[in-house]
């Protein structure tokens, strides 16, 4: 398989781009208080994402997690509606209601960011358990973090999967902190992937800031499960640069171990892999940014002059069915 | 008409509605093999292959969750927790998940699923297998309660909840699986939010639901006798409320006794209650009275478990206190 050719190289590279430049102006415009809530952001994360969700199909499911704005951009989100989504805005995804952590489209395969650390896993098991009572061909892939690998969900899903050979891709981002708590002090594997040997499936490990390793190991799962082997559990290691929430000055991570990641940034990397394979010059990279870049502002320029719902809409959408009784008592 | 039990009339519910739409399928514990606990499933698994009728592992957090997400896929489980008690475990992909999925989503995701939980006192099963849990799911938007007393509402009403595109939480009382009623062989659908006058009176309404609802019409016969008249109100779902009928019944006779076998505080009928004095106070001739389990965590002894939840004599001594004839 030849993984580095030009267009796939230069659709990561963008992608990437999409999600970082996001995810930094999100971080800025919290810091003016143009945005409210909780913000997560995956900054540092981007080679997981878009490895991974290049690497199913369109008409594949994905479960998303808090941290969840780079999932949902790299299975097909549009900035401008995401943004939307994170100003509380009509025009967002969920219309206002869901924001920062609760980003969905089911037309994308987008089974929903979740703010419940670990809910997402259990169903995303489900949807790979409809995909299977439905002889369907989908494969359903499930991004959580290292915190959640220590969840009930976790097992007792996978479990699950396995037992009855589910089409479903495990695949947990470690990025070494849940909050504040460093993986190591809490957890007594140095790989969660080992966890696999638990539920005799493969495991396998990956370097989470390359995105061709995350491509060639989801592709490899998303097979192995649409051809009715089952699960796999792929850890992809990776780092957080950003604190937990926005705000979160992160004091409890070591300055030298922050330092090492920045050097690891998956981006660089893949930039200078573009350069060195000669795939693309540096003036069609610069091209490149500029283009998300412009992109990104007009996304923020969009949410910004988009309406706030309507305050009649606060009552809509509790229920599908009998609605307005449900809501009134 | 024929007369079956309350339990074959669930399992009708379930059959006809598996055979009716191939999105239908059943999940949790021993419901395959077994036919579940409570029989309710027998044959199942024979007639509807193992991809529609699942035994779970013990793993209630996790099967529900793929519950939901096999709900967000458009399919429609019926998922079984053994008892109630169990649904603390397992909380989180109800209220958090299901329950919220769609209005956090902008009303883009539906969850068309529904949970089956045998709650309930008089079996002798102890603090953690015999609560009434049902004021627990009322308080969770997006959530639908039912919770039936006789086997044609049962039915009638599980087979709505099945094809309602909301989550519902189906509460069974264990101790009522072996009661019969009549129920026609003709199908039939009982819509979620509909309560029931059960029996017709003018002195007072006793509102009750799931098997205290046999209890007030035990209590409404007794009353009868010494000239009360009383009215059963069977509320069948808490979540829709029927308001219209509790109001109508109020406006004609004035006195109302709520009963619930939960324990009081933080009860249902306490929501019920205040409810009614806030728009039908001018209406009553006397105070809101509740018929409420102790605030007691249900005792094994059978010497002590029968004391700890309502009878009909703790129905009829409530009403005397409102209706002097």
């Amino acid at each position: 398989m030849k993984m580095k050719d030009k267009d796939l190289s230069l659709k990561f590279y963008e992608e990437m781009q999409r999600l970082r430049l996001f995810e930094l102006k999100a971080s800025e415009l919290f810091t003016q208080a143009m945005l409210s809530g909780n913000i997560h952001t995956y900054t540092g994360q981007e080679a997981v994402a878009v490895g991974a969700c290049n690497a199913i199909k369109e008409s594949d499911f994905i479960v998303s997690t808090h941290r969840g704005h780079g999932h949902c951009l790299a299975k097909g989100c549009k900035s401008d509606r995401m943004m939307a989504e994170l100003f509380g805005k009509a025009t967002g995804y969920c219309k206002g209601k869901g924001g920062s952590m609760h980003i969905a489209d089911l037309e994308l395969g987008i089974l929903g960011a979740n703010g419940i650390v670990g809910a997402g896993i259990s169903i995303g098991t489900g949807s790979a358990l409809a995909s299977k009572i439905q002889n369907k061909a989908e494969v359903t892939l499930a991004f959580f973090g290292d915190g959640a690998s220590n969840e009930g969900s976790f097992h007792e899903s996978i479990n699950m999967a396995s037992a009855w050979n589910l089409p479903i891709v495990y695949l947990c981002e470690n990025n070494k902190y849940g909050v504040s708590v460093c993986i190591d002090r809490i957890c007594n594997v140095t790989d969660i992937a080992e966890r696999a040997k638990a539920y005799d499936i493969p495991g396998v490990v990956v370097d989470g800031n390359d995105v061709y390793a995350v491509y060639k190991a989801v592709l490899e799962a998303a097979k192995h499960a649409r051809e009715g082997n089952g699960p796999t559990l792929i850890e992809a290691k990776t780092y957080r640069y950003h604190g937990h929430y926005e705000g979160d000055p992160q004091m409890y991570k070591p300055k030298e171990e922050m330092e090492k990641w920045l050097n690891l940034d998956a981006i660089k990397k893949l930039k200078k892999d573009i350069l060195d394979n000669n795939l693309a010059s540096e003036k069609e990279l610069d091209s490149i940014d500029q283009q998300v870049k412009d992109e990104i502002e007009s996304a923020v320029e969009f949410a910004k002059e988009s309406p706030y719902p309507d305050v009649d809409s606060v009552t809509d959408d509790v229920y599908a069915m009998d609605n307005e009784r449900g809501v009134v008592r | 008409m024929r007369k079956i039990t309350y339990g074959q009339a669930i399992k009708e519910a379930m059959h006809e509605e598996m055979i009716r739409d191939s999105s239908v399928f059943v999940l949790g514990e021993d419901m395959g093999i077994m036919g579940s606990v409570f029989g309710l499933t027998k044959g199942f698994l024979e007639e509807f292959g193992p991809l529609r009728v699942l035994d779970t592992p013990i793993s209630e957090n996790g099967f529900m969750g793929m519950s939901v997400g096999a709900a967000m896929r458009g399919l429609r489980p019926i998922v079984e927790l053994m008892y109630v008690d169990f649904a603390p475990i397992c909380l989180d992909p109800i209220v958090n998940q299901a329950a919220k999925m769609r209005y956090m989503t902008g009303g883009q995701i539906s969850i068309p699923m529904v949970i089956r939980a045998p709650g309930g006192s008089g079996r002798r099963n102890a603090g953690q297998h015999s609560q009434s849990l049902e004021a627990l799911f009322t308080h969770f938007p997006g959530l639908k309660v039912v919770a039936p007393g006789t086997p044609y509402d049962a039915k009638g009403l599980l087979k709505s909840a099945i094809r309602d595109d909301d989550p519902v939480v189906f509460i069974e009382h264990k101790i009522l699986y072996a009661s019969k009623g009549e129920v026609p062989e003709e199908e039939y659908l009982i819509p979620l939010g509909k309560a029931d006058i059960k029996r017709s009176g003018s002195d007072v309404t006793i509102i009750a639901y799931s098997r205290q609802t046999l209890f007030a019409m035990q209590a409404a016969e007794e009353l009868e006798k010494q000239g009360i008249s009383a009215e059963v109100l069977d509320l069948r779902s808490l979540v829709p409320l029927d308001w219209e009928t509790i109001e109508k019944s109020i406006k004609k006779t004035h006195r109302v006794v709520l009963v619930q076998e939960g324990v009081q505080r933080g009860g249902y009928t306490g929501e019920i209650a205040s409810q009614i004095t806030d728009e039908l106070f001018d209406y009553l001739d006397a105070p809101i009275k509740r018929v409420a389990g102790l605030n007691v965590v249900p005792p094994f002894s059978p010497a002590l478990e029968d004391h700890t939840y309502p009878n009909p004599q703790d129905i009829i001594a409530k009403v005397k206190e409102i209706v002097s004839k």
